[in-house]
């Protein structure tokens, strides 16, 4: 409807999901967009199914209704599977998974195994900075609202008075960027 | 404060209430109304206003200390979920009679759908019933302006008023331009009048006459009167919508290309309905679509029903959340157009929510059904009522009730018999929120059972706020402690011990002894003490790392999967083994002494 942008974060609790939502939100913020997110709190979080959803332009519903989102972030495998009828004809898939699953055709597919990556740099929680690095690099045509430079900026903003919180973040996001371009 | 800000609702929530000079807030947790106090005691601090923020130890204590301050002229609120109100209910009905002198908002969050509570009642019911003024914002920059408009309404009727946001407003992030901070000049002055505020059944009456003639003016008031949110459209037709669902309508008919087409008024305060309003809204139009959540409540309040549609008339559901895809296909039925096809998703698939890895809580229960196979086990709101997938939780009813209703057992049991053991599982914060009552009257009636206060020092399910013994209070600041032993032990309970259920062999001794003093001797006491896992206010010591592996003894029986269920255990379909996940493991060490065959090994012994 109006030229914005929304998406469909999604994972498990504990994969910070949350923290790339606000990452994302807090740039669109800076770009000059409305923003809103929307996400699962309390019970759900427990381990269980987490998403959020994200619409940045003039919106005035929280939520992104089925078929109707832009892209689709998962930070499991399964979650293509449980989260993929939110998207739209020709909308993006980027998920931490080892090989693309079969039966997507229509989409724009880019996996990356975070997993891997995370443990290789001995930082599990780093899961979700890999795959958003990764998504910025390799989502540059398929017109995301922002740049990767954005985010590194939000990042820093963000995590400004944190040293070794930043260097890591950052570290990760770095990280998937480059295997983007592998 | 003056760039846009990515604000949580509850956050702006927390920032309109200090915009508005408010001077008390008190507050019980629960999801989805937790992060508003929170967000006030961190508002409180940046602008350095002097307020009284506090979390209470129930709903109704909460409500009690804001009202006190409403009382002596100053600004006050209070925020609880729906089903916290419950708790505070009967305060609730009184205030609504006696009336304030300062401003009071009442903020109660719903949860339709529901996603984390018992009920998917509608808060609005409740004032209704209490006869207090209700708004219901659309978003959390609404939810923030409703605040002022809250308190306002409040001062000119010298009325409670209730702020009833959802889930999607608490819980959802927006842009917002937080307005100018000024702190309050008023201070507290209590002007004594026995014939309100001790007001006894004859001045009730009188009370309520006068409430009924507050009504009627609130009903006229302009600044919460519904909005044309498209002005100049004509139509026989009009949807009326209020809270997130009126923000969902305005997408929606956007995309249907209906927003030239069907007027859509806003309502910001159903209850009571502008009489003007319902006025003009039957003589102008001929059909009426009502999109609220969760109960019909302005729908209640339209005379001449035969020409709404709504969850009265069957065409809008009773049950459940009105999400923007089922109001996209009510209003494009109510508009005689078709709507785009709808998108089913999957059946089945993903995790059920469960204990977190190391949780404390899991080898409570593995030690209780050890202690008790055969028991009865009554359990509580929070964390621990995720114990039902591992077979450690029977009955959830509401807050506190584990107590009561482990008492109910026994003593309906002993009535014909054998009775069974009973080991009934309640969490630090709740015990303190209601089990302490159900506690003495079960030692006085003599019930038999096993209680366990799964105590992990903090209030975890909602996000980590303090309980009374831990010392500190909203913001951080210090407060004094209450000891819990010392206090089970006052209610008159003999056998009161505490232990560390991440030891797991020595905390299933202690439960067996548990539960045979409670066969012969009466009430007994276990308190779980260890920290929740990812309680970052802990500060305190934890439990040594114990990496595990697990060795070729396993078998694949899948009891640690089943019986255990820790996130970090994964059955592996093709080696038919389990393996560790060491992405999720926390080493906690505990499965070692899970497995019957004692095939998980700690690493490097
Ligand atoms: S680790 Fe032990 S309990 Fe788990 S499947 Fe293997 S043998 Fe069974
Ligand atoms: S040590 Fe065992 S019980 Fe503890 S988190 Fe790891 S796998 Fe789960």
């Amino acid at each position: 409807m109006t030229g914005g942008e929304q998406l469909i974060i999604s994972g498990v609790g504990g994969q910070g999901i949350l923290f790339v939502t606000r990452i994302l939100a807090e740039t669109a913020i800076r770009n000059g967009m409305p923003v809103m997110t929307s996400e699962t709190h309390g019970m759900a979080q427990r381990g269980g199914v987490v998403i959020s959803h994200l619409k940045a332009g003039e919106f005035s519903s929280p939520l992104v209704r089925p078929g109707r989102a832009d892209g689709l972030l998962a930070m499991k495998e399964e979650n293509i599977a449980l989260h993929r009828h939110f998207l739209r004809p020709g909308g993006w898939i980027v998920a931490n998974a080892s090989r693309v699953p079969a039966g997507l055709e229509g989409h724009l597919v880019h996996v990356i195994d975070a997993d891997a990556l995370a443990l290789e740099i001995g930082s599990p929680q780093a899961v979700n900075l890999i795959l958003l690095g990764f998504a910025l690099a390799r989502l540059t045509d398929a017109g995301l609202f922002c740049s990767t430079h954005q985010v590194i900026a939000t990042i820093e903003r963000r995590l400004g008075e944190k040293g070794a919180l930043r260097a890591a973040s950052l570290k990760a996001l770095r990280l998937g960027m480059e295997r983007a371009e592998a | 404060m003056s760039e846009r800000k990515l604000l949580l609702g509850n956050d702006a929530m927390a920032h309109g209430l200090v915009e508005s000079g408010c001077s008390v807030v008190a507050s019980y947790p629960g999801t989805p109304a937790s992060e508003i106090l929170s967000g006030v005691a961190l508002w409180r601090e940046r602008y350095g206003v002097p307020m009284h923020v506090e979390w209470a130890v129930n709903e109704k204590v909460a409500f009690e200390i804001a009202y006190a301050a409403a009382q002596s002229g100053l600004r006050a609120a209070t925020a609880m979920k729906q089903v916290g109100l419950n708790v505070a209910s009967d305060p609730f009905m009184s205030a609504a009679y006696l009336g304030v002198t300062g401003g009071f908002v009442v903020i109660s969050a719903d949860d339709p759908g529901p996603h984390s509570s018992q009920t998917e009642q509608d808060s609005r019911l409740t004032a209704m019933s209490a006869k207090v003024p209700v708004l219901d914002p659309d978003s959390p920059n609404q939810a923030r302006e409703l605040i002022a408009a809250g308190f306002e309404l409040s001062e000119a009727f010298r009325v409670p008023v209730m702020l009833r946001p959802t889930t999607r407003v608490c819980h959802a992030n927006q842009d917002i331009l937080p307005g100018p901070v000024a702190p309050s000049e008023r201070t507290a002055a209590f002007v004594k009048d026995p014939t309100r505020w001790a007001a006894t059944p004859v001045f009730r009456h009188k009370l309520h006459l006068e409430l009924e003639e507050k009504l009627a003016g609130i009903a006229a008031w302009e600044p919460t009167a519904p909005r044309l949110l498209n002005p100049g459209v004509s139509s026989g037709k009009a949807l009326v919508a209020s809270g997130v669902a009126a923000a969902h309508a305005r997408e929606v008919l956007e995309d249907l290309g209906l927003r030239d087409v069907i007027p859509l008024w806003q309502v910001v305060q159903p209850y009571p309905l502008h009489t003007a309003f319902v006025e003009r809204l039957l003589a102008d139009y001929d059909e009426i679509l009502v999109l609220e959540e969760t109960t019909g409540v302005m729908e209640l309040q339209l005379a001449d029903r035969h020409r709404v549609k709504g969850k009265r008339s069957g065409f809008v559901p009773e049950v459940g959340e009105l999400s923007p895809e089922l109001v996209e296909r009510l209003v494009a039925a109510f508009a005689g157009i078709p709507a785009a096809p709808s998108v089913a998703p999957p059946t089945g698939g993903g995790r059920r929510p469960t204990l977190c890895p190391g949780c404390p809580h899991r080898a409570s229960f593995h030690a209780i059904k050890r202690a008790a196979p055969k028991g009865i086990y009554p359990s509580d709101i929070g964390c621990y009522t995720l114990g039902l997938n591992l077979g450690g939780v029977d009955t959830v009813l509401c807050m506190g009730a584990a107590v009561s209703q482990a008492a109910g057992f026994y003593h309906a049991y002993k009535l014909s018999g054998q009775v069974p053991d009973i080991v009934a599982t309640i969490g630090d914060s709740t015990f303190f929120h209601a089990g302490i009552p159900p506690l003495i009257d079960a030692v006085v009636q003599d019930a038999r059972f096993v209680l366990v206060i799964l105590d992990n020092a903090t209030t975890a399910m909602t996000g980590n706020q303090p309980t009374p013994a831990l010392g500190w209070g909203a913001g951080g600041v210090p407060t004094a402690t209450v000891d819990m032993e010392g206090l089970v032990k006052a209610c008159g309970v003999r056998f009161c011990r505490s232990g560390e259920p991440g030891n797991l062999p020595a905390f299933t001794a202690l439960m067996k002894e548990a539960v045979a003093f409670a066969r012969t001797d009466g009430l007994a006491v276990v308190i779980a003490r260890q920290p929740c896992v990812v309680d970052r206010t802990y500060t305190g010591e934890r439990p040594p790392k114990r990496a595990v592996r697990v060795s070729d003894a396993c078998n694949g029986c899948r009891f640690c999967t089943t019986q255990f269920e820790c996130p970090a255990l994964v059955y592996d379909e093709e080696t038919k083994r389990v393996v560790v996940d060491t992405l999720v493991c926390s080493k906690c060490g505990v499965c070692v002494d899970v497995c019957p065959r004692l095939a998980i090994e700690e690493v490097g012994k």
